[in-house]
């Protein structure tokens, strides 16, 4: 009975998400006051549908209702509890869910904040996501519902959540990942309605600016999770795999970056006010080009989820809809659009360019290689992969040019900056920075690259440290009262560019410094390996609730000091009949010891992978700097009850 | 020169610029970076190319799995049921690698028609068959002739 309760919550949320996509826009044509404001109401109302059926789902999972295919199908009566919840986006069905419920929880959040834009601003900003929510329901009911039953014939017992997926990473991964691939249809919407309402000024900029900040530190955490889980999960010690999968979340996260720096030029100088719009559509386009990519099942992929045709098409239809039709509006509108103050060349303006430029030529490199084989393969050429060395190639060189010009831009002013005053405050840092670089990779032997990398670092924490310096000594007030006067938009810049160099750091040492190697090892033998000695003390069995485990007791020294103790375990899952490979690690700040479990080749002995990764925490580090600053700059008083502002 | 004008040349220049150097590198990696597929009826039938990174894949024929009993070597053959392929590998297995399982191979084709392995890649779910594979058991028993080679 509960499923079916579901199942008519999701249509009720359907028909409620439709009127939202239309009574608000009528409103707004016949200025129908009336009709424009139904759009807090809808929204709450379809929001409040979906949260209900997504509850029923959990119900569903918690309480072993193998009669539900989905839950059948990714669930089972032995899955830990927490387990048995997150397996509710375990799969397509029940993630597709989720990302509805986030955008409802998007949209319910814009709905309660509305009372600060303009009439008219906030009943179109609903009634656009209201479109991507009547989009994304449809979607769900043609093709994907979680709610079929499986009668008369119901399991005993479900085929089990698959075991990749049991794990905490997981558990948290997802809804940070749609939270923030979701959180892009607000400023998508935004966009829209001031494409719709030709109200684009740089009011417009500073509603959508939080928005995006927010969306763009969720996402940037979600990736950051991704990488960490994918790390000791998949037990190959790789942190980033330029996956199809996660290709698509890293485009829109490039794509969103761009868009935060170029909302910045428009809310402050009024300039690139079309681009940041066009900005806004592409990467909301890519978000949903990325839930096309892994949900379609196109491309091979280590994700390689279900591949069921119709969907695809379903999905592919949609996106063409959505951004064929913003891209027409924008067409039709943008020149609409007057651009404000011409923009110096040689300000701040100029240097957002140049980063904008780069960001997106990224997004465009990345695109190309994650879609090339599909291209390849439509044009008959054969089957083909392109691998990670494209992506390193092409990726490096360009990330790198725009590290170099993410320290200029802070330091030089709007519209206008004298070259000879950029020149004079660069060229120590810079000369410092390469010497310095110089000295370290000499001594520890990085070679040419570690070298350019380092001499970047540096560049970036000198020149941003000396703009803060610059920024806080000005005036006569001492420094701290000045510093607790810079805005929190200045310091979440500041502690993003930071985060972008640990990670920097982090990745550099990471592929320059990690050592691996395979061995076979059998009970009571030790390896040495990279300055440490593993001497396998034992093979144990263990029984976990729904899997079976071989665990190898390890111990590693150094120098003669037990430094860990390792226990890494090959699982075998018994629903679905799956072994896994669990690695082991000991966590440090400048080194991980990895070791995880190979074959079992006779009756003693195995192989056994062994990495040292240099400095691989630094990595997901920096991504979680990248995050707070991203909220920290969403936090700042500038965004909080500006309505006077809308006509600045 | 109207400074607007000015300004626009001078942004466009950068972008050209920007662009045409990141076009190059993609050219650059793509060239080097591209890994073709083969079946091993294409293997066989000499249309693979030798000594170049190429993918070959196809189901893991029962019984022909050999360890080396001191190192971490083995070989196996791969087949799609017309022609099979014979594959040596030093090092890990995936934990899905198993007799009668899909798995594609990245590696270089010898003279010798054996295929030394860098990297063995098997889905994690059994139910799933990698496309590559699934293709190429299609196209050898459709018995069409395989896509001819196509180099670049």
């Amino acid at each position: 009975m509960l499923p079916e309760v579901g199942n008519f919550s999701l249509i009720l949320s359907l028909f409620f998400a439709g009127s939202l996509a239309i009574v608000p826009i009528i409103g707004y044509w016949r200025h129908n006051p009336i009709l424009l404001s139904t759009a807090r109401p809808l929204t709450l109302l379809m929001s409040c549908f979906v949260l209900v059926s997504f509850i029923v789902l959990a119900i569903a999972f918690l309480t072993n209702d193998f009669s539900v295919l989905y839950v059948s199908l990714n669930s089972n009566s032995n899955l830990p509890i927490w387990y048995k919840f997150s397996a509710i986006w375990g799969s397509h069905e029940g993630s597709l869910l989720l990302w509805v419920l986030i955008l409802c929880g998007w949209s319910t959040a814009v709905a309660l904040k509305s009372h600060t834009l303009p009439k008219e601003v906030g009943p179109i900003v609903l009634s656009v996501l209201g479109m991507v929510a009547t989009g994304f329901l449809l979607f769900m009911l043609f093709t994907s519902s979680p709610f079929v039953r499986d009668l008369p014939n119901v399991p005993a017992n479900g085929e089990d959540l698959n075991p990749l997926l049991q794990d905490v990473g997981l558990v948290i991964h997802p809804p940070m990942l749609y939270m923030g691939y979701v959180g892009f249809s607000v400023a998508f919407a935004f966009a829209i309605a001031a494409l719709i309402t030709g109200n684009l000024n740089s009011s417009w900029a500073r509603w959508a600016r939080p928005w995006t900040a927010v969306s763009w530190a969720f996402l940037t955490l979600g990736i950051t999770l991704g990488s960490w889980w994918a790390y000791y999960e998949l037990g190959w010690g790789g942190w980033w795999f330029w996956d199809p999968v996660e290709n698509a979340s890293l485009m829109p996260w490039l794509a969103g970056t761009a868009l935060i720096h170029s909302l910045a030029v428009t809310e402050k100088r009024g300039v690139f006010k079309s681009w940041t719009v066009l900005l806004a559509i592409f990467t909301f386009s890519l978000s949903l080009l990325g839930t096309f990519l892994v949900r379609s099942g196109v491309l091979t992929s280590v994700h390689a989820f279900a591949a069921d045709p119709t969907r695809g098409v379903f999905i592919l239809a949609l996106l063409i809809v959505l951004i064929g039709s913003s891209l027409l509006l924008y067409a039709l509108r943008a020149s609409q659009v007057k651009a404000g103050v011409a923009f110096g060349l040689t300000g701040r303006e100029a240097w957002l360019l140049l980063n904008n430029i780069i960001l997106t030529v990224l997004t465009l490199t990345v695109l190309l290689g994650t879609l090339y084989p599909l291209l390849f393969e439509a044009l008959d050429l054969g089957r083909i992969s392109v691998g990670a060395p494209y992506f390193n190639t092409v990726f490096s060189p360009l990330a790198l040019l725009l590290m170099v010009f993410m320290a200029i831009g802070p330091l030089s002013k709007w519209h206008n900056t004298k070259p000879s005053l950029l020149v004079r405050l660069c060229v120590w840092p810079g000369v410092v920075s390469i010497l310095l670089a110089g000295v370290i990779s000499y001594a520890y032997h990085l070679g040419g690259m570690a070298w350019l990398s380092l001499s970047v670092a540096f560049w970036v924490v000198l020149l941003t440290c000396k703009d803060w310096f610059l920024k806080v000594s000005a005036g006569s007030k001492g420094i701290i009262p000045r510093a607790r006067q810079l805005p929190r938009n200045y310091y979440g810049m500041m502690l993003a560019h930071l985060g972008l160099v640990v990670s920097l750091i982090g990745i550099l040492m990471v592929s320059t410094c990690s050592e691996e190697t395979t061995v076979k090892i059998a009970a009571g033998q030790t390896v040495s390996f990279a300055g440490y000695q593993f001497t396998l003390n034992q093979f144990e069995s263990l029984k976990g609730p729904n899997y079976v485990a071989d665990q190898a007791d390890i111990a590693v020294y150094q120098h003669g000091k037990l430094v860990a103790q390792l226990k890494p375990e090959k699982r075998f899952y018994e629903a679905r009949r799956q072994v896994m490979t669990e690695a082991s690690l000991d966590a440090g700040m400048t080194r991980d010891i990895y070791v995880s479990l190979g074959e079992k080749l006779d009756d003693q002995a195995w192989s056994m992978r062994i990495y040292v990764k240099a400095f691989v925490r630094w990595i997901w580090f920096g991504g979680i700097l990248m995050m707070c600053g991203g909220v920290l700059s969403a936090l700042d008083k500038r965004y909080r009850n500006r309505v006077e502002g809308c006509h600045a | 020169m109207h400074p607007i004008r000015r300004k626009r040349i001078i942004t466009i220049a950068i972008i050209v610029l920007v662009l045409s150097g990141a076009i190059g590198l993609v050219l650059y990696a793509l060239q080097q970076n591209i890994n073709l597929f083969y079946t091993p009826t294409q293997i066989a039938s000499g249309d693979a190319p030798t000594g170049v990174n190429i993918r070959a894949g196809g189901m893991v024929v029962k019984g022909s799995v050999k360890r080396d009993s001191n190192t971490l070597f083995v070989s196996f053959n791969v087949t799609d049921f017309k022609h099979s392929v014979h594959i040596e590998y030093h090092g890990i297995l995936p934990d899905l690698f198993r007799e009668g399982q899909g798995i594609v191979a990245q590696g270089k084709l010898l003279s010798n028609g054996t295929f030394l392995a860098s990297q063995v890649l098997a889905k994690h779910d059994e139910k799933y068959m990698p496309p590559d594979v699934a293709n190429a058991l299609k196209q050898a028993k459709s018995n069409t002739p395989p896509k001819p080679y196509n180099d670049n």
